[in-house]
């Protein structure tokens, strides 16, 4: 008894110990697409100081973007976006707290392509809604490249696009993940 | 004993596990910095109806303004409530850094060319070393195009010119109000009559409230200190912005028709007691010159 006590509490230790690894990066890309089928112009936007951290142990992952550091192709635009869209002086950050549900199945310590499926709450002009999407991790000596796509209802946000310029700015957001995570020490 | 210390030991570490799977990841990489940042969109357009606002044009942006003032609206119907008459002024602004613009126009009033560069030493911003209020300066020079008064004395190309520099110290309080003040010196090398200073000083008063997001009630009021010859009051406009993508529509109404500082300082005939006011309206359309870097 005493002996299978220990031993899993060795196990349990130990295995906390093995695969406490985890990943991050604080310079990652989010990236979106909001343009109107015939829109004469590009409603899009990238963000290239997202911050993400992958927990191997459990496949939690997190992120974390700051709605000014999105820039666009037209200054006015951009302040358009922070001012009457999504309000960043009020809610300056979009979050997505969740899990890659399939984390067993990636095997970190070896180079390879693994489909993720990652569930978890996407937070944004304060409103949280569930989000799920299948996206892909890439692992290449030890680092790991995160990518996926999902679309977003911007009213499931209560980001509002007014009608005089619903002929350019879409009703979804098609959003790109796209995060190169080192180890983190 | 052992067997309890044991399971006590490994519930802990069990625990510890499923508390772990709730962290918070962003953290351990530590707080961000705070930073500092610039306040933007204290109003929606770079006038905050006819004099300048303490708002920038973005760096390699062009503002196409084309503003019109209108008759009095108490001429009724016959005159459509003053629309079959209007004024006109043209203009070309372009933003060359997040805190330097100039601008150039041209009115029907006086067939007049006017050219100005707006600097802020110090812009409003939040954060580290963050400053309460912006500090703006205006320089501008207008050119009288109409044909002299009196052809038969000599004239100097100078006798045509006016100028006019403005301090704006403004401040956006929250998201929805604004309020600057703005003293102005209008030179004018010649005048009317010999009794008519050369030089008048004025204060303005300007302020925005947003109505929603797109909509603003904007007012705008000089109080001319000193040098108003008679027949001459203080202009005071008050409008609605309209904010729609590219464009935005201020209407109002004033008592000015002024198209520039000179003008809506020092020239305003109308009286708001009178019933002499009209409407009016600035359209400006900005375009992206430059590809735009965060």
């Amino acid at each position: 008894m005493k002996k299978t006590l220990f031993l899993s509490f060795v196990l349990v230790a130990l295995s906390q110990f093995v695969s406490a690894q985890k990943y991050f990066t604080k310079n990652g890309s989010i990236s979106f697409d909001a343009t109107s089928p015939g829109s004469p112009e590009n409603i899009t936007a990238d963000n290239r100081t997202v911050t993400c951290v992958i927990d191997a142990a459990n496949g939690n992952i997190q992120f974390k973007a700051a709605m000014k550091a999105f820039t666009f192709e037209r200054a006015l635009m951009q302040e358009h976006f922070n001012e009457n869209y999504v309000e960043s002086t009020k809610f300056p950050e979009a979050k997505f707290a969740g899990i890659i549900s399939n984390m067993a199945s990636i095997t970190l310590d070896k180079d390879g392509s693994y489909p993720a499926t990652v569930k978890g709450k996407l937070t944004l002009h304060g409103e949280t809604r569930d989000v799920e999407t299948a996206g892909k991790i890439n692992v290449s000596k030890g680092k790991l490249t995160a990518t996926a796509s999902f679309s977003v209802l911007l009213s499931d946000y209560k980001v509002n696009v007014p009608g005089v310029v619903s002929d350019k700015v879409s009703k979804t957001a098609k959003i790109t993940v796209n995060c190169a995570l080192e180890p983190l020490k | 004993m052992q067997i309890r210390i044991g399971s006590i030991l490994l519930a802990g570490v069990i625990f510890s596990q499923l508390a772990h799977a709730q962290d918070d990841l962003l953290g351990l990489l530590g707080e961000d910095k705070p930073q500092k940042e610039y306040v933007k969109a204290a109003f929606k357009s770079s006038r905050v109806i006819n004099a300048h606002s303490m708002e920038f044009l973005n760096p390699g942006t062009m503002d196409f303004r084309i503003l019109h003032r209108f008759g009095t609206l108490d001429q009724g119907y016959k005159n459509f409530f003053g629309l079959d008459q209007a004024s006109m002024r043209m203009g070309f602004d372009f933003g060359i850094r997040h805190n330097l613009m100039a601008g150039i126009g041209r009115s029907t009033f006086k067939k007049e060319v006017d050219a100005f560069v707006k600097y802020a030493p110090l812009r409003q911003s939040t954060g580290p070393g963050s400053f309460p209020v912006t500090v703006a300066f205006v320089g501008a020079a207008t050119i009288d195009g109409l044909p002299w008064a009196d052809p038969t004395r000599t004239n100097y190309f100078t006798s045509r010119m006016a100028y006019y520099f403005s301090a704006i110290i403004g401040r956006k309080f929250n998201e929805s109000f604004t309020l600057q003040l703005t003293p102005t010196v209008v030179h004018k090398n010649l005048v009317q009559l010999q009794t008519d200073p050369n030089d008048i000083i004025g204060i303005g008063v300007g302020g925005r409230l947003n109505l929603n997001k797109r909509m603003a009630l904007t007012w705008d009021y000089t109080h001319v200190l000193d040098g108003l010859p008679t027949g001459y009051y203080n202009p005071l406009s008050v409008g609605i912005d309209i904010e729609t993508g590219g464009h935005v529509f201020q209407l109002h109404v004033s008592n000015a028709t002024g198209m520039n500082e000179r003008a809506f300082i020092t020239e305003t005939t109308g009286q708001w007691g009178k019933g002499e006011i009209r409407m009016g309206f600035n359209l400006s359309r900005t375009f992206q010159l430059k590809k735009h870097k965060g």
